[in-house]
């Protein structure tokens, strides 16, 4: 799960991690009022909170000074749509505005503890360069950017902070400066692990005049599958924004994703899946989504995924490729075929069982009356569902 | 010949009482599995037919003599379970279980290598040094952990440790001469459809290895492949990969440089969108490699790894492979 900028530092904040000044979040316009009073006189910044990158540069962030002009901005930002380099042609949708008091750095710099899945542990990246984006960064200087492994005991040693503060230039001869430097890294270590986060990003992070360190921006991404131990996360979670479909996909267990094609998909494990898909792409075709509907492929299972399937209005044809190994082929077909019914399945449906009895499911499904091609090889089954998908418009 | 597991090896089964794991317990036994034990905390003197059930992997493990155990211990308590395996002297360990927090696999991992570090320090301690350079060394001190979020490992003929299905696989290829392969895979039911695919042809599988398709996996590609190129009874190796990470990448680079076997590749996920896992600071520290499948095809290609253009067209692959005897 990611969490907003403004979520995120509220986090942080906990962590004793340094964050600028605010005066709420802006969520509809009848919070103006409030918001305004509280904040009093600017300037302030307004930040759009959005689960993407490179929002300065498309208009998400804007310094106003008169008291004045904030309704006026704060309107304006509302229900913008932000097209960044991240975000594709489609853009997102702009529903909160943080408002923060604006800071004048003394220095930026980069820090970042995120997964490293070659080395299998935690690892530490800093630069004294912040303020832009570490892949450019990587590309342009790499020698300008420190990697650090945090070990087995989960927490920024003291050895390797004192290292940090002088490789980042950090280091003063005045020890409590320098204590409270350290501290600030050690703290972000320590919500790193706290949070089970698999990416703690502070950039820019802020030196200030007075000599302190500040979390200027924040990316957090939790590990979903920790989600069960973070019931505090829980009221973030409910503000992700996810379509109907991907709720009721979650709901479900089942792994969903939209897509923009229009043969629907749905296969047993993620592998084949993705695989799937890339076969239907192969013949011509275009998926119109990722279905995982899990190791079951009961009645039920297969039933919510037809609904979800359906849900997309460009779905033309549905091509169902499930490995039957453990589950016998011809219960899966008896459930492709129930659930096809209940949900009165209107465009052509393309299956292709293998495995375990494969040629007593081929029976049950050809036999049903429904309009289902069964197809046992797995090459021709993803050319005849991409042929459907051309020939068939979709009957209301 | 086979990896990791065969017919002498004796399994425990974590978790057995609960609904997956006796399910599964019982059809690894079917399968012919030496399944010695299961594990229930509370449930200790009670018996899964006639398997004998224990409170902790440590008596399990005196009493039975057991050297594996399969995991379908719930998420929750997972890494806790690989734990107790590994403290009981478990040298195989397969998880099953999906939806480990991943920073409990980064835990398990620092654990594990902790272990046979000492382990390996108190040889040298007892035996008051090493001989240079002696190969066995990793051998007698490794523990294996398999997975977790894997179907398992399995031995076509001789053991299953895992919840693949057993009857799809071929334990000896129908024209001898044609040899075994061994598969390595980050994927569950995408393994199933290519070891159909190549039963289908006749041509038998060495060891079957999941290893899962978790960001931080127990064991890697390279570890499988540097078993399956010892294995006499393997004759060249199939990798299923997919989208993200390098480690794809890093086993086409390995094969190169350590393999004679030919290496046959696969990798799931051409149209899948980007972006969907990682957030910016990942991207960077995998060496700005975008994990893509175009990325993970070019390379693999580029390393003389054989890669199979279509998921219907693996088995016909390794055929061809098999076919030429050469190195891709």
């Amino acid at each position: 799960m990611k969490l907003l900028e403004a979520q995120a530092k509220e986090i942080l904040c906990g962590f004793g991690i340094p964050v600028p000044e605010n005066a709420g979040m802006v969520s509809r316009p009848g919070d103006i009022p409030r918001v305004l009073k509280k904040a009093g006189a600017g300037p302030w910044v307004l930040k759009a909170q959005v689960l993407t990158g490179g929002r300065g540069k498309a208009g998400g962030i804007r310094v106003v000074r008169a008291s004045s002009q904030m309704k006026k901005n704060l309107l304006e930002m509302l229900g913008m749509t932000l097209v960044t380099a991240q975000t594709g042609p489609e853009g997102v949708p702009v529903r909160q505005v943080l408002l923060e008091k604006p800071m004048e750095p003394a220095r930026e710099l980069y820090f970042s503890v995120a997964l490293d899945r070659r080395l299998g542990c935690a690892l530490l990246i800093a630069s004294s360069e912040g303020g832009v984006e570490i892949e450019t960064l990587a590309r342009n200087s790499p020698e300008k950017i420190l990697k650090m492994e945090i070990g087995p005991s989960g927490a920024l040693e003291d050895n390797q902070a004192r290292e940090l503060l002088f490789r980042l230039g950090l280091y003063d001869s005045d020890q409590k400066k320098s204590r409270e430097r350290a501290q600030f890294f050690k703290n972000c270590v320590r919500a790193f692990f706290a949070l089970d986060a698999s990416l703690l990003e502070i950039n820019p992070l802020a030196l200030t005049a007075k000599g302190g360190l500040v979390c200027l921006d924040a990316k957090v991404t939790v590990d979903d599958n920790a989600l069960f131990r973070h019931p505090e996360l829980a009221r973030y979670e409910k503000a992700a924004c996810l379509s109907p479909a991907e709720k009721e996909a979650k709901a479900a267990g089942i792994s969903y994703i939209p897509l923009s094609g229009d043969i629907g998909c749905m296969v047993n494990g993620a592998g084949l899946a993705m695989a799937t898909m890339d076969l239907l792409k192969q013949h011509g075709g275009d998926p119109a989504n990722f279905l995982d509907v899990g190791g079951g492929a009961n009645v039920e299972q297969v039933t919510r995924a037809f609904k979800i399937i359906l849900s997309d209005k460009n779905v033309k044809a549905v091509f169902v490729n499930i490995f039957g190994g453990i589950m016998r082929c011809d219960v899966i077909a008896e459930g492709v075929v129930s659930a096809a019914k209940v949900v009165k399945l209107s465009v052509p449906l393309v299956v292709r069982l293998e495995g375990n009895r494969k040629e007593e499911g081929a029976a049950i499904l050809s036999k049903s009356g429904l309009d289902i091609t069964s197809v046992g090889d797995l090459s021709l089954a993803a050319a005849r569902a991409v042929e459907l998908s051309r020939n068939h418009g979709r009957t209301p | 010949m086979s990896i990791l597991a065969g017919k002498e090896t004796r399994v425990l089964c974590q978790g057995i009482t609960g609904s997956a794991g006796s399910f599964h317990a019982r059809a690894c036994r079917d399968y012919g599995t030496n399944l010695v034990g299961g594990v229930t905390p509370g449930k200790g003197g009670t018996f899964l037919d006639r398997i004998p059930i224990f409170d902790t992997v440590k008596e399990a493990a005196e009493k039975t003599g057991a050297g594996a155990s399969m995991i379908f211990v719930p998420a929750p308590f997972a890494a806790d379970a690989v734990l107790e395996a590994v403290s009981a002297g478990i040298r195989l360990i397969v998880c099953i279980t999906e939806g480990i927090p991943v920073l409990d696999m980064v835990r398990v991992r620092h654990s594990i290598q902790a272990r046979m570090a000492e382990s390996i320090r108190r040889e040298i301690q007892t035996r008051g040094g090493l001989e240079i350079g002696d190969p066995g060394v990793l051998d007698r001190h490794r523990v294996w952990l398999i997975g977790p979020n894997c179907p398992g490992v399995i031995t076509p003929g001789e053991c299953k440790i895992g919840i693949m299905p057993g009857p799809i696989h071929l334990s000896e290829s129908a024209e001898p001469r044609t040899g075994k392969v061994g598969i390595v895979s980050r994927s569950g039911t995408l393994t199933y459809e290519a070891v159909w695919q190549l039963t289908a042809l006749g041509i038998g599988q060495s060891t079957v290895v999941g290893v899962g398709g978790d960001p931080v996996p127990g064991t890697g590609f390279i570890e499988i492949l540097a078993e399956f190129e010892k294995d006499p009874g393997t004759r060249a190796v199939l990798l299923l990969g997919e989208i993200g990470g390098s480690a794809e990448e890093e086993a086409a680079r390995f094969f190169k440089e350590k393999m004679s076997k030919p290496l046959i590749g696969f990798i799931a996920g051409q149209t899948a969108p980007p972006g969907r896992r990682m957030g910016h600071a990942g991207a960077i520290i995998e060496g700005g490699s975008s994990g893509t499948a175009q990325e993970k095809i070019s390379v693999l290609k580029s390393m003389g790894v054989a890669v199979a253009p279509s998921p219907a067209e693996i088995g016909a692959t390794v055929q061809k492979v098999l076919a030429s005897g050469g190195k891709g």
